[in-house]
């Protein structure tokens, strides 16, 4: 259970980075990357997934294939 | 004094150090008196120190002083119609366009570089792309460092105003007195066509919903910027067909809550943006048009009709970009702040500015007094400069014509116009000439340092005339003396 950030779309603008209530994504190379172990999905924090609701970019941080 | 003992034009670039210190050092008027005379009659004193060396709130000051842009902050929390957070190009210059994105302490590098080479730096700016309140501990941790090294200098921010009412207390601490926040709206139906979403409590918002929290957000955090004496800017994009007519209400708005400068820009446009503005067919508006409605806002708050729309890196003054010459990889490692040119240049420019400013005065009688004896008219002039408020750019040199309107109650800048270089290398080009043409539409007359036969032949054409015999004068002198050529009875009497 955890999102990703689809790369070759991702702006690298780093709102998902403090947004995210569980720290599970962080600057690594040169792209934000979600830590798959971190991650909740917001499930207890929020109603909606944070990093895919302030991303600009549509369809760029979804839900990886389990 | 009409002779400087060295002109503004040659400490543009290359610097001659060596002048500039004699000229400093060579005794007149101290800094303080002349600065301080070349104050605007309608302008409180306090706010004129305020906005006396800051190039986007003072059109006086933009002949004189530069700004930079620093892309610290490049998270928003809304999306607009006309922005396209993907876009990136060296070449395009507007609102939003970056080449690079730097962390704050790369930024204070940079910023600490351009402050040793470029000594008409005075203000430093966030302005995206991006959101600065949004993205704010960038922000600030960029602010609070650089006032170490150069406590001088203007810290100024750009914002959409969502997250802006939160920050407020921090930004007076923090020594902030300039703040510009991009305003389109002031009635949420007309914010829907312009704002697909906000994303605010941690929420995303859309429709008329979302606008009416982002135009709650803009006023209140307006209105505390007011209360604490924060000098505000409101920039308002024209939008043709959205918010053209809508933009003489917001301006009644922010006119009543205290916003110092209104400054409406017009949409940039165009598919390959890759905006949904861009890609649906959303035009800008015509430079007339602009003109028609900045000219229906006077009387209002004030318009700034200075702006460039310059790009989220612009280095140097308003009319020109430098970014390209201070990017990170031309940058050494370790770099020490040194005053030296910056101190030099402000001693000059006190000089300079009393002298252009009693130069513009004596122009203003002028006109004044032909109009009483002549009812004049009208005068719309492009001038190429290079900056100084001088006429010292060459015609087929100019990447800009600045822009004033002589008439019977004085010489006010109006506006500017871009153009393509006409001059290539020493041959002029035909196709880029008449595009010049099209974009001088409205002109009377065109003032530069020089100018060819043959475009000064096809301007004329075009019902334009161009002339270099005003070369290396004050703006305001040579159109004066224009203005008398054109409506007076006899110069002589006139000035006399």
């Amino acid at each position: 259970m955890a999102f990703k950030i689809v790369v070759s779309q991702c702006t690298v603008c780093g709102a998902c980075e403090f947004e995210c209530p569980s720290g599970a994504i962080k600057f690594k190379g040169d792209t934000y990357v979600i830590d798959a172990k971190k991650c909740t999905e917001c499930e207890g924090s929020f109603d909606t997934q944070q990093c895919n609701a302030v991303c600009p970019v549509p369809n760029t941080c979804i839900k990886a294939a389990a | 004094m009409n002779q400087p003992l060295i002109t503004l034009d040659s400490l543009i670039e290359p610097i001659d150090f060596d002048a500039l210190t004699r000229t400093a050092q060579s005794g007149g008027c101290s800094t303080s008196s002349c600065g301080s005379s070349a104050k605007p009659d309608d302008m409180d004193a306090a706010i004129w120190d305020k906005v006396k060396d800051h190039p986007c709130y003072s059109e006086e000051a933009h002949h004189y002083f530069a700004r930079m842009h620093v892309a610290v902050a490049p998270a928003c929390n809304i999306q607009c119609n006309y922005c396209n957070r993907k876009y990136d190009c060296a070449n395009e210059s507007r609102p939003g366009v970056v080449s690079e994105k730097l962390t704050p302490d790369q930024a204070v590098r940079k910023i600490i570089a351009v402050a040793n080479e470029v000594p008409q730096l005075s203000v430093l700016g966030i302005a995206g792309p991006g959101d600065s309140c949004y993205d704010w501990k960038k922000t600030k941790a960029t602010f609070d460092a650089i006032v170490k090294d150069i406590p001088d200098i203007k810290l100024c921010l750009s914002t959409n105003g969502l997250a802006l009412p939160d920050h407020v207390d921090e930004l007076m601490e923090m020594n902030v007195d300039h703040v510009t926040i991009t305003i389109n709206m002031v009635d949420p139906e007309i914010g829907a066509k312009i704002y697909p979403w906000i994303f605010y409590q941690n929420r995303r918002w859309t429709g008329v919903e979302a606008s009416k929290i982002l135009h709650e957000r803009q006023m209140l955090g307006l209105e505390m910027l007011t209360q604490r004496g924060i000098l505000t800017k409101i920039n308002s994009v024209m939008i043709p067909g959205i918010n053209d007519e809508h933009l003489l209400e917001v301006n009644k708005w922010v006119k009543q809550r205290g916003a110092f400068l209104h400054n409406i820009m017009p949409l940039i446009s165009a598919a390959e943006h890759g905006t949904h503005y861009g890609l649906t067919g959303q035009r800008g508006p015509k430079p007339m048009e602009l003109k028609a409605l900045q000219d229906q806002l006077e009387g209002g708050a004030k318009l700034m009709r200075h702006c460039r729309q310059c790009r989220a890196d612009a280095v140097g003054l308003l009319g020109e970009d430098r970014g390209q010459e201070f990017t990170l990889q031309q940058i050494p490692e370790e770099v020490s702040y040194d005053p030296s040119k910056r101190e030099a240049y402000r001693e000059v420019v006190a000089r300079e500015r009393g002298d252009q400013l009693s130069a513009k005065s004596d122009a203003v009688d002028t006109i004044k007094s032909i109009a009483q004896e002549s009812g004049g008219g009208s005068l719309l002039v492009a001038v190429a400069t290079k900056g100084g408020g001088r006429i010292n750019e060459h015609f087929g040199h100019a990447k800009e014509f600045q822009v004033y309107e002589a008439t019977p109650k004085g010489i006010q800048f109006v506006g500017h116009r871009k153009v393509e270089n006409y001059c290539m290398g020493g041959f002029g080009e035909d196709a880029s000439l008449e595009g010049i043409i099209e974009m001088l539409d409205g002109i009377n007359l065109v003032l530069c340092s020089k100018i060819g036969g043959c475009p000064e032949d096809m301007l004329k054409e075009a019902g334009i005339r161009a002339t270099d015999a005003y070369a290396f004068d004050y703006i305001e002198a040579a159109i004066g003396r224009e203005y008398a050529e054109t409506f007076g009875v006899e110069l002589e009497a006139a000035v006399a």
